[in-house]
């Protein structure tokens, strides 16, 4: 199991994650680095993400594309904030129209990650979410499993 | 289900969202909102944890009902606030969709991991 601990914090309306991976920092670190290894993760096997840019510096601009099961592209984007390699990095996750311009009328949330090495070998990394209200929280989520449904409805399809 | 449920907060009640993106904005309320969803606490119980005038918890207790977060009740001299479990329900169901996205991608993270190592650390 590589999440160790979960914290929901209905009222401060944020969420910590915490996982425990058996690599060291820096290869952990690529996974975030590398778009390559990130599109491998972020998007679900039924809704796999292709990242288009990727500059992973204060200000800089990430943005990608996921792959629907009908062939729906929701679009993404990141700003990063913060960055210190391999121990740290902030940024603002939202959504995109679809020629990967942000959406403005979507709300974001903002998402910083912590890495530490525990023990040789051994790294620690906590993925903070925090949304600005309860409002902008049922927009993402409510998006996000929009997504998810129709992923699992033509899942069911298949099966039939 | 989530999506059903997402319509019936705002189309029932559009003015409560409002309500509730000013009630949970403010730290001193979130901390307020947190004592009286473990317990039901009077006025002056609440107040005495923060540095300021019993008026002005009162105030922060009264935008809490407002939007719905909590309720009052009252037990002989005083009244007692608690905090409303229907509204941190929902929102509790919204945090558990999300933690649901983020297992789903951490699975993933250290699937990639594993793999990277049996195939001798490829870089």
């Amino acid at each position: 199991m590589t999440v160790t601990n979960v914290q929901k914090d209905s009222a401060a309306l944020t969420m910590t994650l915490t996982a425990r991976f058996d690599a060291p920092i820096g290869r952990v670190w690529e996974l975030w680095r590398d778009p390559r290894l990130l599109e491998r993760w972020w998007g679900p096997p039924t809704y796999p993400a292709t990242v288009v840019d990727h500059d992973l510096s204060p200000g800089g601009r990430v943005s990608y594309f996921m792959t629907g099961p009908e062939g729906d592209q929701p679009h993404g984007w990141w700003r990063v904030i913060a960055v210190d390699a391999p121990h740290r990095l902030e940024f603002e996750d939202g959504f995109a129209d679809e020629t990967g311009a942000p959406n403005l009328d979507m709300p974001t949330m903002n998402i910083g990650v912590s890495l530490s090495e525990e023990s040789p070998g051994t790294t620690r990394m906590e993925v903070v979410t925090t949304f600005s209200s309860l409002d902008e929280m049922e927009k993402i989520i409510a998006m996000g499993m929009e997504e998810g449904i129709k992923a699992a409805m033509s899942q069911i399809d298949g099966i039939l | 289900m989530l999506i059903y449920n997402y319509m019936v907060v705002h189309h029932k009640d559009g003015q409560r969202d409002d309500h509730l993106f000013h009630a949970l904005a403010d730290a001193t309320r979130r901390d307020i909102l947190r004592r009286c969803l473990r317990d039901e606490y009077s006025v002056s119980a609440i107040a005495s944890h923060y540095p300021m005038s019993f008026a002005a918890v009162q105030k922060h207790v009264a935008v809490l009902e407002t939007a719905g977060l909590v309720s009052k009740r009252r037990r002989g001299r005083e009244q007692l606030v608690c905090g409303d479990a229907s509204v941190i329900r929902y929102t509790k169901e919204l945090l558990e969709q999300f933690e649901a996205v983020w297992r789903g991608r951490l699975d993933r993270f250290g699937e990639i991991l594993q793999d990277s190592q049996t195939k001798g650390a490829s870089t």
